[in-house]
């Protein structure tokens, strides 16, 4: 996957495109532990998103630090925010757990549309420095964001990749399977033993960990964020990534982000309803493709080699 | 401070209170029949907004708009019903949540295509245009028009579920809908009636807030918010749960932008948290 990806650079014709997939292709897996693993539908995963991206942006504003440093910051804002947040939304299950997290998503929008001396409210935050990516006593690596897409690639994808892999690991992991266990009956894993609670509320974390990475690295992308990181269309979008992707898989929501994404590069070409396509086709489906195109694809495989044993 | 003008923001606050109730009540009913979060709710409150500036634009009159808007409304909620939710009978109760919020993007955008991104103007008919003067007091005519006509349909709805064989089905199907399948009811048409139904108090409840709050195509969101708010609050599946959850919201928002405005929304998401921490169920909630 990861030669895929490196390949990705030399062929998709928006060089920034590629880096875009990345970093949704990694917020959407992030949102993804909530819902494929854990059965959590989380409406408001765009508070983390959104937090990496101002935490990453402010500290890089105001102190210069190591570019990793600054990312830190960003995933710490949001993985801490994620536990508050967490710990109220997990008072309440399914369908309410969702109107939670989406009033959350609200407020805390409205926070920091009201601090707007410090976040830039409405008119977002401009001219987040890049600097150079040291490796101490060895090199100085200009990265350079958007005006060296070819660079910021590489460094993203490492990050990425290494998130992936993070991820991967945690859900093969005894915790993944508790999760999932949890996700088919709550009950059953609290008559064994589980504080199903407490597990839940560390996979909100872990979801808001990498979700915050993912704002960071967007922040670090385009130079200029704005309060829509936050905002219910981008909570709304990378669930419909996940769901376009397919929640029951593990690359699915990646690859969901994938189509999405050059979907709405090639439709915004000609029009500006982008949004009402995207609804509808996130209704098709709904309706019709619950398991999404990548968990429509891996059942069709699996289908076809089950029948030629049977 | 000023008496009357406290008394005027709790007066205000509770007629605003209103219209998240008649929000809250449609999204109770649904989801206590069907199990169905209605995320479009929104979106059905914005569209019940420009039919009452359609309606008014062809007949000149805001009563007529009054009557028509639910109807319409309520029409295009039986068409969803039909064809967009009944086939997700029997699956995940996320599909309906996801499927409606879907919907609501879509809606929205068809609005912006047919009407504009700008929103449309819609001002209170003639005969309620000024304030009612009592002593001190100055209130809007509308205002007080709209609360009065919010607390009627609050009333006759609770007195449709309570005093009607339908309104019996209803409440019996949301107890236990197996049950009522049994008995030989036909629970598709009663599913598609309450469906309309909660779509049609959501129009409304858009046609009337128009002249106060203004008609645009985002109007939806953040009226939904609040609604969702108010079922947390209030309890979803509880009536007067639903309607205290409105009104206790409607007073704390319009009582904060009096003294702190800019925390008014923070206000009542903190409202939310609070209920969260000491009475998960909402207040007059049970169970969920």
């Amino acid at each position: 996957m990861a030669v895929v990806l490196a390949l990705l650079i030399l062929v998709v014709p928006e060089k920034t495109l590629a880096t875009q997939l990345l970093v949704f292709g990694l917020f959407a897996m992030s949102f993804n532990i909530l819902l494929g693993y854990a059965g959590l539908l989380s409406f408001g995963h765009s508070t983390f998103f959104g937090l990496g991206a101002y935490g990453t942006a402010l500290v890089l504003k105001w102190w210069h630090p190591h570019v990793l440093l600054a990312i830190t910051a960003g995933v710490v804002l949001a993985g801490a925010t994620a536990l508050v947040i967490g710990w109220f939304c997990l008072r309440r299950r399914r369908v309410y757990f969702s109107m939670l997290t989406l009033a959350f998503n609200q407020m805390v929008f409205f926070i920091l549309f009201q601090a707007s001396n410090v976040t830039g409210g409405d008119d977002g935050l401009r001219g987040i420095p890049l600097p150079d990516f040291e490796i101490p006593f060895v090199a100085s690596i200009p990265i350079e964001g958007i005006h060296n897409p070819f660079s910021f690639y590489y460094f993203v994808l490492i990050i990425v990749l290494i998130c992936l892999l993070g991820i991967e690991r945690l859900l093969s992991s005894p915790f993944g399977s508790v999760l999932e266990a949890i996700r088919e009956s709550e009950e059953r894993a609290r008559a064994v033993g589980y504080n199903t609670n407490q597990i839940l509320l560390l996979a909100f974390v872990f979801s808001g960990l990498f979700a915050g990475v993912a704002g960071s690295l967007y922040a670090l992308f385009f130079g200029f964020i704005g309060l829509e990181t936050l905002g219910w269309v981008t909570a709304g979008v990378v669930v419909m990534m996940a769901i376009l992707g397919g929640v029951g898989t593990f690359v699915g929501p990646f690859v969901g982000a994938a189509i999405y994404l050059v979907l709405q590069e090639y439709v915004s070409k000609y029009t500006d309803s982008w949004q009402l396509y995207a609804g509808a086709i996130f209704m098709a489906c709904v309706l019709f493709f619950p398991q999404g195109v990548w968990g429509s694809v891996v059942r069709m495989i699996e289908s076809r080699s089950t029948g030629a044993r049977g | 401070m000023n008496t009357t003008l406290i008394v005027t923001q709790i007066l205000t606050g509770v007629v605003g209170g209103l219209v998240y109730v008649l929000l809250a009540l449609g999204l109770t009913l649904i989801f206590g029949l069907m199990r169905v979060v209605n995320f479009a709710h929104g979106a059905f409150y914005m569209l019940g907004a420009y039919t009452a500036v359609v309606v008014v634009g062809l007949t000149g009159s805001f009563w007529i708009a009054l009557v028509v808007v639910p109807i319409v409304v309520g029409a295009g909620g039986l068409a969803v019903e039909r064809g967009l939710i009944r086939p997700l009978y029997g699956r995940s109760d996320y599909d309906p949540l996801l499927l409606t919020f879907g919907l609501s993007f879509v809606l929205v955008e068809l609005v912006k295509v047919v009407f504009g991104k700008l929103g449309k103007p819609f001002s209170a008919p003639p005969v309620l245009a000024d304030a009612l003067v009592l002593g001190s007091l100055y209130f809007p005519k509308y205002l007080a028009f709209m609360g009065l006509a919010a607390i009627v349909v609050v009333v006759a709805l609770w007195l449709f579920l309570q005093r009607t064989d339908l309104g019996l089905t209803i409440r019996a199907g949301t107890q236990d809908s197996i049950m009522v399948r049994a008995l030989g009811v036909d629970f598709d048409r009663t599913r598609a009636i309450v469906f309309a139904l909660g779509i049609a108090l959501g129009g409304l409840a858009g046609a009337l807030n128009a002249p106060f709050a203004g008609v645009n195509p985002d109007m939806g969101l953040q009226i939904l918010i609040f609604a969702f708010v108010t079922v947390v609050v209030g309890g979803l599946g509880s009536y007067w749960g639903a309607v205290a959850g409105g009104l206790l919201i409607g007073v704390v928002y319009s009582l904060t932008s009096l003294f702190f405005p800019q925390f008014a929304q923070v206000a009542v998401f903190s409202l939310m948290a609070l209920v969260l921490l000491v009475r998960p169920t909402g207040l007059l909630g049970s169970g969920g």
